[in-house]
């Protein structure tokens, strides 16, 4: 299983993303985002959280005109996994490589602490170790986390199978740290190859760290 | 010639920024504000003299970069 990473200007967790990957057995590679090619046996793409380009006009506003970003979309069209963490989930949205928009936190703040996550559908590629409605604990840090869609967007995404996680508490009942639409955690393209999540599955691989539930979601991206 | 890009969320999409300021205003007793919607200003410098083609070029910026148009409205002011 070979993963390349994607590093911006700004890019923080890219380590990170590579550390837990390696752990699970992946060979990983970072790239670049002046490169205009990506490996070309990627078996899995990611776009690491961080703050690329200073989140300056919007977050992921500036990112998706780097030159790599060309290749990403002929990886992403031609079926190949990708995967947007945090800001690579901003990217994802601004390339409009993945539906809706994140938009900066209702009540304003960052926020960074562990949140219950529910998984709301594994029929995808990147979710099938979970099981539909197990709750997760996963650490988000964001700003601009607030996803937006409107109502005919957030329908087509419901009867698609679009929607894979929704924040709630410890029980599964929604609870909302940030205003988002629906509740929504992580969205994937229609074509289920792309998905993008405001958690950080990367960060919770140690139970020294508080929780490794981030393993199993991980595992999942690294299957098939 | 200059472009004032106005940049603004959508009508419908909530603003927490201008809410958060519509509330500051009301504590400062300024009850006569009924709504708050927070925006940004880019000012853009041009060369050339062709109004038709500064609209149409600004136009394709704000489609591509300067706003996301899933969740903001722009607009354009050449002067």
């Amino acid at each position: 299983m070979k993963i390349s990473i994607l590093q911006f200007p700004g890019t923080n967790c890219e380590y990170d993303t590579q550390y837990a990957f390696e752990k699970l057995g992946a060979i990983t590679q970072i790239i670049w985002h002046k490169s205009t090619t990506i490996p070309e046996d990627t078996d899995l793409l990611v776009i690491a959280g961080g703050f690329s380009y200073g989140d300056y006009l919007r977050s992921g506003a500036i990112a998706k005109f780097s030159p790599v970003m060309s290749a990403i979309n002929t990886y992403a069209n031609n079926g190949g996994k990708v995967l947007g963490i945090c800001n690579g989930f901003q990217v994802l949205t601004e390339a409009r490589l993945l539906p809706g928009a994140l938009k900066r936190n209702k009540g304003l703040h960052f926020i960074s602490k562990y949140h219950y996550l529910k998984v709301e559908n594994n029929e995808n590629v990147f979710l099938e170790k979970l099981n539909t409605g197990d709750v997760i604990n996963i650490p988000i840090a964001h700003h601009d986390g607030n996803y937006y869609i409107d109502d005919a967007g957030l329908k087509e995404l419901e009867v698609n199978g679009q929607i894979l996680l929704k924040y709630t508490d410890a029980n599964g009942e929604i609870k909302n740290p940030n205003g988002s639409v629906a509740s929504i955690a992580g969205v994937c393209n229609k074509e289920k190859n792309i998905f993008g999540l405001m958690p950080h599955p990367e960060r919770a691989i140690e139970t020294l760290l508080g929780s490794d539930d981030g393993i199993k979601m991980l595992q999942g991206f690294l299957a098939s | 010639m200059k472009a004032i890009v106005n940049v603004f969320l959508k009508a419908g999409v909530l603003d927490s920024q201008g809410k958060a300021v519509h509330h500051a205003l009301n504590s400062l007793k300024f009850d006569n504000v009924e709504d708050v919607r927070i925006g940004k200003q880019i000012v853009l410098q041009l060369n050339g003299t062709d109004k038709a083609k500064a609209m149409s070029d600004v136009t394709k910026m704000c489609e591509e970069l300067l706003a996301n148009t899933v969740i903001e409205d722009y607009t354009i002011e050449l002067i």
